[in-house]
């Protein structure tokens, strides 16, 4: 696809129940019970069960990939992780929004700045891509 | 107990070589909910691999982390190419940073994943928060 400087990309929503993080701790090999033992991640502090900072990321990395019009055109991506996705224990989750803007295009590629929110509240901190050039 | 200040710059050995396969890529990605066409990995697949970099540094009891203090405060993952399956993916961590704020350590890390013939595949900066047994 084509980008322009200051295009806001499609906005993409994803829910995000239990068994997703299930399937990603399988998947990923991180098995850290904060990521679904209610019993331990209440016993750390955490108001719940959280997603895994890396899962939320790769919903990020899957709006760009749709973004992109497919997979591997990721130069680069990167995000701190500033506040826990709490996910209930209901057939409903919860969603978490992927929003992005065209920032600059140079050689390197086409710079987007994110946004990934749950609620009201921004889950990730600083959230930004490369995607490689037309 | 704060982690060593002669952390910085240590590199640790080279992880054991991971095939990847067809199957794996297609489980991460329907796990993310991201589509694979036989071609590139999702972009967050190399954590798979780095994964195990780190743990091999929160592990090292010479190293004085307590796993259960520990929060992954930031990624970034720079790409010479995306992976694909056959690919054999070795991951080689060094500590690049380290800083003391209110009682934590924050230990900034950088993976070099490399494919079997030795070339750059993508680099993971993992920020590490190693919170203190009092925090300020």
């Amino acid at each position: 696809m084509s980008y322009a400087v200051g295009d806001a990309l499609p906005e993409q929503s994803y829910r995000v129940t239990r068994a997703d993080l299930v399937r990603y701790a399988g998947a990923s090999g991180d098995f850290n019970p904060i990521h679904w033992s209610e019993r331990v991640a209440t016993s750390v502090g955490l108001p719940g069960v959280i997603a895994h900072g890396m899962y939320t990321m790769a919903l990020a990395a899957r709006a760009l990939d749709t973004w992109a019009g497919g997979p591997g055109r990721v130069r680069e991506l990167g995000c701190k992780f500033t506040k826990p996705v709490v996910v209930p224990d209901d057939e409903t989750g919860v969603t978490v929004v992927v929003r992005g803007t065209v920032k600059n295009i140079t050689e390197e590629g086409v710079h987007v700045a994110l946004e990934v929110t749950c609620g009201e509240e921004k889950v990730l901190g600083q959230p930004k891509a490369v995607l490689a050039g037309e | 107990m704060p982690v060593d200040a002669s952390l910085v710059g240590r590199t640790f050995p080279p992880t054991e070589p991971y095939v990847v396969s067809r199957e794996k890529i297609l489980e991460f990605a329907k796990a993310t909910g991201s589509t694979y066409d036989g071609g590139a990995a999702p972009a967050t697949f190399p954590t798979v691999v780095a994964f195990g970099a780190m743990s091999a540094l929160m592990e090292d009891p010479t190293v004085g982390i307590a796993l259960h203090r520990v929060v992954h405060g930031e990624q970034r993952f720079t790409y010479t190419r995306p992976v694909v399956a056959g690919d054999v993916l070795t991951a080689t961590l060094t500590v690049d940073t380290l800083r003391q704020i209110g009682g934590a350590d924050i230990i900034g890390t950088r993976s070099e994943i490399t494919d079997a013939d030795g070339k750059p595949v993508c680099t993971a900066f993992a920020t590490l928060v190693h919170r203190g047994e009092d925090p300020a």
